[in-house]
């Protein structure tokens, strides 16, 4: 079986070490933050100036002066900070966190992420996704190993804007954890149930296979 | 003390004209500017190169200003919010030149600390660098950014006192700090503004030096973009 979101993320957080700060993207990568293993001490860090993010507030409670970098009212823990914008991306340059999760539309087996820009379609902008892919040492981005066309996300080379080059690290989707090599994606883990066959279908970049491939334990 | 007090938001806004550069503080619609920005809507002045992290909402914040084409050039990191916006810039009736947000912010941390440009890795080999000049430190690529040059900042802030120090509230600081260091003329309107000597030095995040013209804001709305709550149980 494909894993849902939720177990992508359940899947992501079991790469979270004690002592990190750590940086989730919208989408999949926020639901990493619910699932965080027993023992493991992390702060989560949202560029808008919050280090230390709690919660969604209780109904009632919602401040408009307390908000993530999605726009989402939030809490902030005992133990937290706040600073400007240019302080947060110090922090994400400087290499202070540890870990970045996001998203992507596109990965391509050298690294390469297009997650900002779809031309004359989609023009949102980046965001602070530019300064975070270049700067991380960890990167791991969560995504549908598919797009809802069926066609990879795991390709040769990015066909859309790039947002960052030869950044990736590891990527976790619904049917695999892959890891970004010389010798194009590794293959790491499988999802319970999928077969190496269905991961190769999906997977339009180089698919490189050593030895057994376990299933992921979630 | 020197008295940095503007009796209104008429008075605060007095010299902008069309064509102007400005710096406007917020992340999203938390610590915008709110009567600043409702001023420049009244005062119907056009052409306007707005530098934001972000463009408002359609019908809030710097929406309103776009809703009635007063903007010819918009500088952001992430415009997703707003569909007139979105319009306007794939029909080609607005110039967007959009950063990244670590960029931006340094951006405007440079122009109010007299550095001109700055490496940052931020969007090396992406279309973001596309005509900038590069450079190899350490083994790694980076991209030279400039500084802005803006007319009128215009921050929000919390509290504020007669000599222009500034505190702001949870994540609505933002970018407010270094805009309010970036312009030539930097506008702070507060929630709450008090006498010289109330606010503890040690508190302050924004200095009053860096502001020329402060006053008392009024019927914030405050509004919020995406209410998310934990349910009580």
């Amino acid at each position: 079986m494909a894993l849902s979101k939720q177990e992508i993320a359940k899947r992501i957080a079991q790469e979270l070490r004690d002592g990190w700060y750590v940086n989730l993207g919208i989408g999949i990568p926020t639901l990493v933050a619910n699932y965080i293993p027993q023992g493991i001490d992390i702060e989560l860090q949202s560029e808008n100036g919050l280090l230390g993010m709690g919660p969604f507030p209780f109904e009632g409670e919602e401040d408009a002066d307390m908000i993530n970098a999605g726009k989402q009212t939030v809490t902030v823990l005992d133990g937290g900070s706040i600073f400007d914008s240019a302080t947060s991306f110090a922090m994400i340059r400087g290499q202070h966190v540890q870990l970045t999760v996001l998203g992507a539309m596109e990965v391509a087996q050298n690294g390469d992420i297009a997650n900002w820009k779809i031309p004359g379609r989609m023009v949102k902008g980046m965001g602070g996704a530019m300064d975070l892919v270049a700067s991380a040492e960890n990167i791991i981005v969560a995504m549908m190993h598919t797009n809802k066309r069926g066609e990879s996300k795991l390709l040769k080379k990015c066909s859309l804007p790039l947002t960052g080059v030869r950044c990736v690290k590891k990527i976790v989707t619904n049917l695999a954890v892959l890891e970004v090599t010389d010798k194009g994606f590794k293959l790491l883990e499988r999802a319970p149930g999928v077969s190496i066959e269905e991961i190769k279908n999906a997977t339009e970049g180089t698919l490189f296979i050593d030895g057994d491939i376990p299933e992921m334990v979630i | 003390m020197i008295n940095k007090v503007v009796i209104n938001v008429e008075e605060a806004l007095k010299g902008v004209k069309s064509g102007m550069t400005f710096m406007l503080g917020g992340f999203g619609l938390c610590g915008i500017p709110e009567n600043s920005i409702a001023q420049l809507v009244k005062l119907g002045i056009t052409d306007l190169t707005c530098i934001s992290n972000n463009a408002g909402v359609d019908d809030f914040g710097l929406g309103q200003l776009l809703q009635k084409r007063q903007i010819k050039k918009m500088i952001s990191s992430y415009v997703g919010e707003n569909d007139e916006f979105e319009r306007q810039m794939l029909s080609g009736e607005l110039e967007v030149d959009l950063i990244p947000q670590g960029t931006l912010a340094e951006r405007c941390r440079a122009t109010g600390a007299g550095i001109p440009a700055f490496y940052t890795p931020a969007g090396y080999g992406t279309e973001v660098a596309v005509g900038k000049e590069t450079r190899e430190f350490n083994g790694k690529m980076y991209v030279l950014e400039h500084a802005f040059k803006p007319s009128f900042a215009f921050v929000k802030a919390w509290k504020g006192d007669s000599a222009g120090n500034l505190i702001y509230k949870g994540t609505a600081r933002n970018f407010n700090p270094m805009m309010a260091m970036a312009g030539q003329i930097t506008v702070a309107e507060v929630e709450e503004l008090v006498p010289v000597g109330e606010l503890d030095p040690n508190q302050i995040h924004t200095s009053g030096i860096f502001v020329q013209r402060l006053f008392q804001g009024k019927d914030y709305e405050k509004r919020i973009e995406q209410r998310t709550v934990t349910p009580k149980l």
